[in-house]
């Protein structure tokens, strides 16, 4: 166990060496705006370069879109004057993406989707991150807003249509705030009887009633119909479009010369896209309010150490209340806004794999921070949405093709891909050749042979193999559908290696890695 | 502790009613227990509701279907039983709910078939004895299922022992993601699907059912249920016998009472943890096989529900609690077979609520005796 960690080494990371020019830059200044202001347009220069009929659009656009979505997070990560950072921000969420999005109506469409998700990966951060209370099923208030919408407008046979209680279009804004009232109530419902619970008994209980929203969503349909059961409801009103709306997009057609081919449903995708802006910047704001408020004290209290908040005179029962609640309303507003773009609800949208999805988002970002979880949904949501989905074209595009990975790239792959896990394999493997051989110099001949035999099977494969044929690729093999495989390794690699996310809050941070030394002091035997 | 070595006619006896008669009579115990509840819920409900159908009279209902509904429970809680084993034992050691264990019971389903496709492909599945056939599924299942656990424990969760109890939880979660997806994976390219039926349907002592002669009515009883029944005594009395009979036993017990200390005792505690993910996977496995045989078609997703509920056995029972997860099982899974066999004659609320109950039996448990029925009372070290 000791042998391994004996000697101290100083090691600069490889990513490291490469961001250590960008990193550079950002923090100088003088050259950090004019660099931003560049790296956007030219990102979006390159995408709406990109054109569809090219064969390998999917990979270049899964490549190139990222960064432009991303940008705001480069922006705020900037030294630069906070004035500036704002205006950049701003830049890129009024200029470039929707630019982009009327060029292409399904990057816009993506857009919408990462905002809808940022809301939900905002509102879990309260419960989990702020308050340290795991919510497993997260995504029930998100169906209680859906339904809500859903239930009063849509033209489906259910007991608001029979009886005549549908609504207008026009009541969606007063219905955003009634989605929010009622995911409040239904959260403190939840968070009543589970309040003495911890840590994995609240998953599993959360989690259960997830599933009970769901299935009540399935079997509402008799013998009163209220869901329509697993059908269900279809044909959900959209807000009404205000006309200043067509009147920017044709504005902005006539000087750029974009070609418009639907500019109602592009309007349409704009209002949601404006909505989801306001509803997350609030949320933002509440959020930030509430972590700096003494009600965000007491949640880090509870989260740090329960029995000690309680005897400092925290008001747990209260605190824990709230922490459902707000994280609740959240997903209740989210929850109307998304029944309206996708005007049509069923339960199979809110899933487990939903709320842990979300949940992927939190930790992947890293919890307890509003960057972290704006950041991870980003992250997460153009994983799944985008770059999966990319990868299943592109495969198709080659099978179409008849296109051939060229040998060179085929063993460059394995060598990347599979040389992390080999990696590993042989740290353990040199450990034990030096316990096996008791002496440096043989296990050193050893360590000599296996990279030589690894250097030459990446040879051989490079000269004689025949490459990869895109045809042989398993039909059944879609990435696309292999979404939990991505959120597992996820999960798995952050709490491994970077538990306090990818965007670490400085507090986490110090939590988490006060805790790991702890652990790696205190354990019995904590393995190598 | 008694020395099993012992050869004089005291100890014999006193071996045999210690690991053979008294788990058995334990399990009778349970099994009469949970049925008596049972059939009293299912006469008080046919006394409130005489007829909630026009032309149904539910006690007429009841008297046919019992018999049947407490042989199918029996199975359907040995079943649950031994997955709640594997979350128990962890639990006891690690304080912690392995929440990839439903899909190492998925996966030793999928193993299950895929030795039995292997023996059927080579044309031998009829030749087999159904002993050694059923020995060889289930047993091969365990292996698998076994060192899966101790791999997932390796990589996944021994890295992190001793971080936040978030965080091995979260990566359980992963775990449990991960294996889904890779499994089907698998299946998708070895196979070209992923939904696995049993080469089972030209097994002629497996599809007949066996009819038994309840008084009036005869109850045709699957062969499957049979199996489920007598595997499951055998590997509890098996497992009853490994943790409190053998030294490697009392090392896990150990373990679980005391970490540090047992360390201290020259146990060597990492070992032990391997050995009881080892003990719990297989017993999954083992279910998994088991409960594949029984429904026919497993799929790469099919881990889900019975481990939720059998987690549910497990707190109901008390988790950490070995005795405790087979009450738990077996009462989870009687009135489960209760309900699936009277909520239909209910136009309200139909089969698919049996999920929503086991839920709010969960929920119900965890509020007023977070415990469990056998579960002793744990306060937090601070």
């Amino acid at each position: 166990m000791t042998t391994a960690q004996s000697t101290p080494t100083i090691k600069i990371s490889l990513m490291g060496r490469i961001m250590a020019p960008i990193r550079a830059v950002l923090d100088n200044p003088v050259l950090a705006v004019p660099a931003l202001i560049v790296y956007m347009i030219a990102v979006t220069l390159i995408l709406l370069g990109l054109n569809r009929s090219d064969p390998l659009f999917p990979l270049k656009s899964s490549l190139a879109f990222p960064p432009l979505v991303l940008s705001p997070f480069i922006v705020l990560s900037a030294k630069i004057d906070w004035r500036f950072k704002g205006l950049l921000v701003l830049a890129a969420l009024f200029i470039f993406l929707p630019l982009i999005g009327m060029y292409d109506s399904s990057y816009f469409e993506l857009v919408i989707q990462i905002c809808i998700f940022s809301g939900l990966a905002l509102g879990l951060n309260i419960v989990v991150g702020f308050a340290g209370l795991l919510d497993l099923g997260y995504v029930a208030f998100f169906a209680v807003g859906a339904y809500l919408w859903a239930m009063f407008t849509s033209p489906v046979d259910t007991y608001f249509k029979v009886n005549n209680m549908l609504v207008s279009a026009n009541y969606f804004y007063l219905f955003i705030f009634l989605g929010v009232a009622v995911a409040a109530t239904g959260g403190i419902l939840l968070g009543l009887p589970v309040l003495r619970l911890r840590g994995d008994y609240l998953a599993i209980v959360t989690l259960g009633f997830g599933e009970v929203i769901r299935v009540l969503a399935v079997n509402f349909n008799s013998p009163t119909n209220f869901t329509n059961g697993s059908q269900g409801l279809d044909g959900v009103l959209r807000p009404t479009v205000p006309p200043f709306i067509p009147d920017i997009i044709m504005r902005v057609d006539q000087t750029l010369g974009i070609p418009i081919s639907n500019a109602n449903t592009l309007a349409q995708q704009m209002l949601f896209y404006l909505v989801a802006i306001v509803i997350i910047a609030c949320i933002i704001v509440i959020a930030r309010r509430l972590d700096d408020s003494p009600i965000g004290r007491a949640w880090t209290a509870i989260r740090e150490d329960e029995v000690a908040a309680i005897a400092m005179g925290v008001p747990l029962v209260r605190m824990k209340l709230m922490a459902f609640a707000m994280g609740a309303s959240f997903a209740g507003a989210i929850g109307v806004l998304y029944a309206a773009k996708q005007s049509f609800v069923s339960p199979e949208s809110f899933s487990l794999n939903q709320s842990i999805g979300i949940l992927a988002m939190v930790i992947v970002g890293g919890i307890g921070g509003i960057r972290g979880a704006l950041f991870g949904a980003c992250v997460v949501t153009l994983l799944n949405l985008q770059v999966l989905k990319n990868l299943s074209l592109q495969i198709n595009n080659f099978k179409n093709i008849d296109a051939v990975m060229p040998p060179w790239l085929v063993a460059v792959i394995l060598a990347v891909v599979g040389g992390w896990i080999l990696w590993k394999l042989l740290k353990a493997l040199w450990s034990f050749a030096n316990r096996w051989f008791g002496n440096a110099k043989q296990a050193e001949q050893v360590r000599v042979v296996v990279w030589g035999v690894l250097v030459a099977a990446i040879a051989l494969l490079t000269l004689q193999g025949s490459g990869f044929r895109f045809d042989d690729w398993p039909a059944q093999l879609e990435p696309a559908k292999y979404e939990r495989l991505v959120f597992g390794i996820l999960l798995i690699m952050m709490m491994i290696f970077r538990p306090s996310g990818l965007l670490p809050e400085p507090r986490r941070k110090m939590e988490m890695t006060a805790a790991k030394a702890e652990a790696e002091d205190g354990a019995i035997g904590g393995g190598g | 502790m008694v020395s099993t070595r012992a050869t004089t006619d005291r100890t014999i006896t006193e071996w045999l009613y210690r690991y053979v008669l008294f788990p058995i009579g334990q399990m009778l115990v349970f099994i009469v227990g949970a049925g008596v509840v049972v059939m009293v819920l299912a006469y008080l409900l046919a006394f409130l509701f005489p007829e909630p159908r026009p032309n149904i009279v539910l006690v007429d209902q009841i008297n046919r279907q019992l018999p049947g509904m407490l042989i199918a429970g029996v199975s359907l809680g040995f079943v649950y039983a031994m997955i709640a084993l594997g979350y128990t034992l962890v639990y006891g050691v690690l304080k912690f709910i392995n929440f990839a264990h439903s899909e190492i019971f998925m996966f030793g389903s999928v193993i299950g078939y895929e030795v039995m496709r292997r023996i059927s492909d080579a044309g031998a599945i009829q030749s087999w004895s159904p002993p050694l056939l059923i020995i060889v599924v289930v047993s091969v299942s365990m292996v698998c299922a076994g060192l899966l656990a101790v791999l997932i424990e390796r990589v996944a969760y021994r890295p992190l022992r001793g971080a936040p109890r978030l965080v091995p939880l979260i990566s359980a979660i992963g775990v449990s993601l991960l294996l889904t997806d890779a499994v089907r994976a698998i299946e998708a390219i070895t196979r070209n699907e992923f939904n696995l039926t049993y080469p089972t349907n030209d097994l002629a002592w497996l599809k007949t059912p066996l009819p038994l002669a309840f008084g009036e009515t005869t109850v045709n009883v699957r062969i499957t249920s049979i199996i489920i029944i007598i595997g499951a005594v055998l590997m509890l009395v098996a497992m009853n016998y490994f943790v409190n009979g053998t030294k490697l036993g009392r090392g896990i017990r150990a373990v679980s009472q005391d970490m540090t200390t047992a360390s201290l005792m020259g146990i060597n505690v990492n070992f032990m943890i391997s050995l009881t993910f080892f003990v719990g996977g297989s017993f999954g496995g083992a279910a998994g096989s088991l409960f594949g045989m029984n429904v026919g078609t497993v799929t790469p997703y099919v881990g889900f529900t019975p481990g939720i509920k059998a987690f549910t056995a497990a707190v109901l029972g008390g988790i950490g609690n070995v005795t405790g997860a087979l009450l738990g099982g077996l009462a989870l899974g009687m009135i489960e077979s209760f309900l699936n066999g009277i909520l239909v004659y209910f136009p309200a609320l139909g089969q698919r609520y049996t999920d929503i109950f086991s839920f709010s039996v969960l929920i119900l448990i965890l509020i007023f005796r977070p415990s469990g029925l056998l579960g002793e009372r744990v306060d937090e070290k601070v």
